[in-house]
């Protein structure tokens, strides 16, 4: 096959992003513009990019390296989604002025190795791609100045990362040993046709239920979700915003892909099905607890994880689409729920519900932006979290797992006190003393609106954005 | 039928264009102002709806593609049951933005932007012939409901909000399920189409049931009726008002629509234990109000009380019951929303709801105290008042089915006359008189309590009209029910030995 690098200019352009801030950050800083005053810009014109290179198909590198409607879609959230957490990141408090270069670096670089995720059809190559973007993600999260207060937090919120992840990511490679072993080949295509019933190749299931755990680690699916609220609490708000939502989409892309193995009735969607239940209860019920702000959204994404699952077990081309759409959906409503956290906070501390309070007064547009966000979360219409749930479960019934349905929609019903309990705080309360000043600037209110906007706009018309989901899974699955 | 706009969609989309215009607004006073001509403007845009046919069919269809990948549709009409929904959410606007006119002075802007979202909301909900755009309007009445109740509401304004949010919302979860189960078993959302196709007993069993409780929660009927007192005692007077005269008409619209036409056999089924229900429902919530201290409180488990009549009507599956149903429904929309009404007037005057601080009003607000008697009159259903109607209609069909729900429903009856006498009484002649300072109903106050009065006379002294309105959708809905469920119960019956005979109970819709 021709290599043809027009195939993978997003990949490229991210690189070259990549290279750029690796040479700034090799100054001191005194002769270049600040790192947070340009790449925005250029973070912008990615997503430009990989508009451009929409509609490129092909398989690359021997095999391992697939561009097809899925990955080009997933590319596009990626760089959407590096964009507005590089504006989000740009205002960060606290994080000093000369590291920043550095800080914006190894983002880009844990976004680079999603979108190769995005593309990978090769269990190494897959591991590879997510090592690139945890491994960057691991020097991000401790990068924290928290004032000289002597609070630790972040540290140990980048060691549990890095510990969690590597007895995850090992894990994973021990498990495709077993597959390499058993199957004979580490391709999806490839694996595709084998079988993958317990009878039949006990050594496999096994080994890809080991390998999925290095997914479900990204994903913060239960049981591998203990680092999920402490990371999201450590690291500052911006980080957290970036660690809350990007790498869930590279992981749902290869579960995604992973999928197309998963037939409804093996012992291996099952599993993955009680492990969507038990996420998404254990997840809901955990955050009903929560006073920091941060640690609520950390064990509602382990919800919205086992929602994920929903899609993936069904087993039918609607169902990995509504998958894809609704990663899509989690990601812009945590990205606002984090834009207004990370306003909020001006001063770079940890929220907690308290700090909410009577933040309609102080600031209008921030409350309904996550006014917007909490109901979205919950699932509430007309936004894009209903439609997606919707799809979820229209796909997933009557495919078997009609149990895994109705515990999702029991979830909804006890997300709802959680989530609601943003709203009340910011509406219902009246602000004590020592809340935070939020950031009433044009800056931060645009991005709230314009993302609360997509929120709402995808979620009464979805059409259009469900027809690309559906084109990349019906590719998967024909 | 032409009128040069989309009726239906201009009365969805209309209060919302204008609740988006009150942020360019900073005055209260313009506020209230400008959402009254709103509100009226609404009313004018509704006059097409007045060359209503009246016959059974669909009118002012709209129907357009919205996820045509899911086979989601943009569709609305309205026939006998639902037009006079509309008509009364569309109706109730206007009376809410004067009874809030001083009552609200916090955060106007706000309170009349719920109020307007609300309406838009509603109108969806009673319009939609879709399955999921009804759950979308549906849900999203929830939000500014709950906002009402949480910023304006009283002491425990925060308890009630969020006891009717989670209950509401875990009730349509499922509703939701059930949804999605019909599509995936009848093909489509379309809610037409959908009452033409025969379902299994097995499954109508369990959509039944996920649909009912999400119905009855709202109603509410009997066991889940406790977050209405909290939500309609904390709720401001504008807010108590749509929850009366709208909200709780949405369960009993849920059942009329989806429970009967959908899922006839189970509602047969189910329909001693829906009457058994109901009849607890009016005896318990009639029962509980003749101890309440709370004047407000009272009228909320009367409501419980009145909807109890609703339900019943329905299940009793006659013209007669279903006929008195949707008029208790209007009736109590107009009674019980009025009645809100002046206990917010009172609360104005007095700052307290209770019995003993609002007592002897006979002597000093005479026009108070007249519009009262009148309301608490229709409210037990005395005759010449429209309550009287509804309840006749309720009674004629529950002794058409059998004497002894009929013998059920004397001591309802009774019991309602008594706690409305004892409040009355104690308001008119109480002593100490309490109001001896108090201003009688200024003009305002006379505008908003007029008009449902008129109301009150009109549909009790000549139901004509709207038995002209309602009627053949009504025979049709029953009508539909009858062959439909004899269909569905030969079906069953060949269905259940093959099934036994294979053991295993093939498709069963939702336990898996």
């Amino acid at each position: 096959m021709v290599f043809n690098p027009i195939q993978i200019v997003p990949e490229l352009y991210q690189l070259l992003l990549i290279l750029a801030l690796f040479f700034q950050s090799l100054g001191d800083g005194s002769d270049t513009p600040p790192a947070e005053r340009w790449l925005p810009f250029f973070a912008g014109f990615g997503i430009f990019v990989c508009i451009v290179s929409w509609g490129a198909e092909g398989l690359l590198f021997g095999g391992a390296y697939k561009i097809d409607a899925l990955s080009q879609f997933i590319k596009l959230a990626i760089s959407a989604g590096f964009y507005v957490t590089v504006l989000n990141a740009s205002r960060q408090p606290s994080l000093e002025e000369r590291k920043r270069p550095d800080y914006f670096m190894f983002l880009a670089l844990s976004a680079w190795g999603l979108m190769i995720l995005s593309s990978a059809v090769e269990l190494i190559t897959i591991y590879l791609a997510l090592e690139i973007s945890s491994y960057s993600l691991y020097a991000v999260i401790p990068l924290r100045n928290t004032g000289g207060l002597g609070d630790k937090r972040a540290a140990e919120a980048g060691i549990k990362y890095i510990l969690f992840g590597a007895v995850a990511t090992a894990l994973a490679l021990y498990g495709f040993s077993y597959i390499l072993a058993s199957q004979h080949t580490s391709y999806i295509s490839q694996l595709a046709l084998r079988t993958w019933t317990w009878e039949g190749a006990p050594m496999a299931v096994v080994g890809l239920s080991l390998f999925l755990g290095g997914m479900f680690y990204k994903l913060a699916l239960f049981p591998f979700h203990f680092w999920c609220p402490d990371v999201y609490q450590g690291a500052s708000n911006e980080t957290a915003g970036f660690v809350a939502t990007l790498p869930k989409l590279g992981a749902v892309v290869v579960l995604v892909r992973l999928a197309t193995l998963l037939k409804p009735g093996l012992e291996i969607t099952t599993l993955l099905a009680v492990l969507g239940a038990a996420s998404m209860t254990y997840g809901n019920l955990c955050a009903l607890a929560q006073k920091d702000l941060k640690r609520l959204l950390g064990f509602s994404s382990v919800a919205h994880a086992g929602y994920i699952m929903v899609g993936l077990v069904s087993g039918t081309a609607m169902g990995l689409s509504a998958a894809v759409f609704y990663a899509l959906a989690y990601l812009v409503m945590n990205l606002l729920c984090f834009w207004v956290i990370s306003r909020v906070a001006s001063d770079g501390r940890n929220l907690q519900l308290d700090d909410l309070n009577g933040l309609y007064k102080r600031a209008p547009a921030l409350a309904f932006a996550l006014g917007v966000g909490a109901f979205a979360l919950v699932g509430l219409p007309p936004t894009i979290g209903f439609m997606g749930k919707f799809f979820l479960i229209t796909s997933a019934w009557d495919h078997g797992y009609n149990w895994l349905v109705i515990t999702l929609v029991v979830n909804s019903a006890i997300a709802i006190y959680y989530y609601l309990g943003l709203v009340r705080h910011a509406y219902t309360h009246e602000a004590g003393e020592d809340v935070p000043t939020p950031d009433n600037s044009a800056f931060s209110i645009c991005g709230a609106t314009l993302l609360a906007a997509l929120v709402l706009v995808l979620g009464m018309v979805p059409g259009r954005v469900f027809d690309f989901a559906i084109m990349a899974g019906k590719q998967l699955l024909p | 039928m032409e009128f040069g706009y989309p009726v239906l969609t201009t009365l969805i989309v209309f209060p919302l264009l204008a609740a988006a215009g009150l942020f360019f607004i900073k005055s209260p006073q313009v506020t209230r102002a400008y959402t009254m001509g709103a509100s009226i403007l609404e009313l004018i845009l509704a006059i097409p709806l007045f060359t209503f046919k009246h016959n059974a069919e669909w009118q002012f269809v709209e129907r357009a593609h919205w996820v045509p990948q899911w086979g989601l549709e943009y569709h609305l009409a309205v026939d006998g049951i639902s037009y006079l929904m509309v008509m009364l959410t569309l109706a109730i606007l206007p009376l809410c933005v004067m009874c809030s006119w001083t009552y609200i002075s916090k955060r106007v802007k706000e309170f009349h932007f719920c109020l307007l979202f609300m309406t838009a909301a509603c109108v969806g909900v009673f319009a939609a012939l879709d399955f999921v755009l009804f759950y979308v309007f549906w849900e999203a009445m929830l939000i500014p409901m709950y906002l009402l109740i949480a910023v304006w509401g009283g002491d425990q304004r925060r308890y009630a909000s969020l006891k009717f949010f989670l209950y509401t919302l875990a009730g349509s979860t499922l509703l939701l399920a059930a949804i999605v189960a019909f599509r995936i078993t009848g093909g489509t959302f379309s809610i037409p189409e959908l009452m033409q196709f025969p379902f299994t007993f097995q499954f109508q069993f369990w959509t039944f049931l996920a649909m009912a409780l999400a119905f009855a929660i709202k109603v509410p009927m009997f066991p889940f009726h406790t977050w209405l007192p909290a939500a309609h005692v904390q709720a401001p007077s504008a807010g108590s008002v749509i929850l009366a005269a709208v909200l709780l008409k949405m369960g009993t619209y849920g059942f009329l629509r989806f429970c009967l036409p959908l899922t006839p056999a189970a509602s047969e089924y189910f329909a001693p234990l829906m009457i058994a229900i109901s009849i607890a429902s009016i005896l318990y919530g009639g029962a509980i109000a003749l101890g309440q201290e709370d004047i407000k409180k009272l009228v909320a488990y009367s409501s419980v009380g009145h909807m109890g009549f609703v339900t019943l009507g329905i299940f009793l599956f006659n013209q007669r019951g279903v006929e008195g149903a949707l008029f208790q429904m209007l009736n109590h929309g107009i009674i019980t929303g009025a009645l809100f009404m002046m206990i917010g007037c009172v609360y104005e005057r007095s700052h307290s709801r209770q019995i003993v601080d609002n007592m002897g009003l006979g002597k000093y607000l005479p026009a108070f105290m007249g519009f009262w008697g009148l309301y608490a009159l229709a409210s037990l259903g005395f005759p010449g008042t429209n309550g009287f109607v509804g309840e006749m209609l309720v009674f004629t069909g529950a002794f058409q089915k059998s004497y002894i729900v009929g013998a059920f429903l004397v001591p309802g009856a009774l019991l309602g006359a008594a706690y409305m006498f004892r409040v009355s009484l104690k308001m008119a002649w109480g002593q100490p008189s309490s109001a001896k300072t108090w201003p009688d109903l200024n003009t305002r106050e006379w505008a908003y309590l007029l008009i449902p009065a008129a109301f009150v006379f009109y549909i009790g002294l000549a139901p004509g009209f709207f038995f002209k309105l309602i009627d053949p959708s009504v025979e049709k809905l029953v009508g539909d029910f009858k062959q439909r469920n004899t269909v569905e119960q030969k079906v069953t019956a060949e269905a259940v030995p093959a099934a036994v005979a294979a053991v295993v109970v093939p498709a069963e819709p939702v336990n898996n």
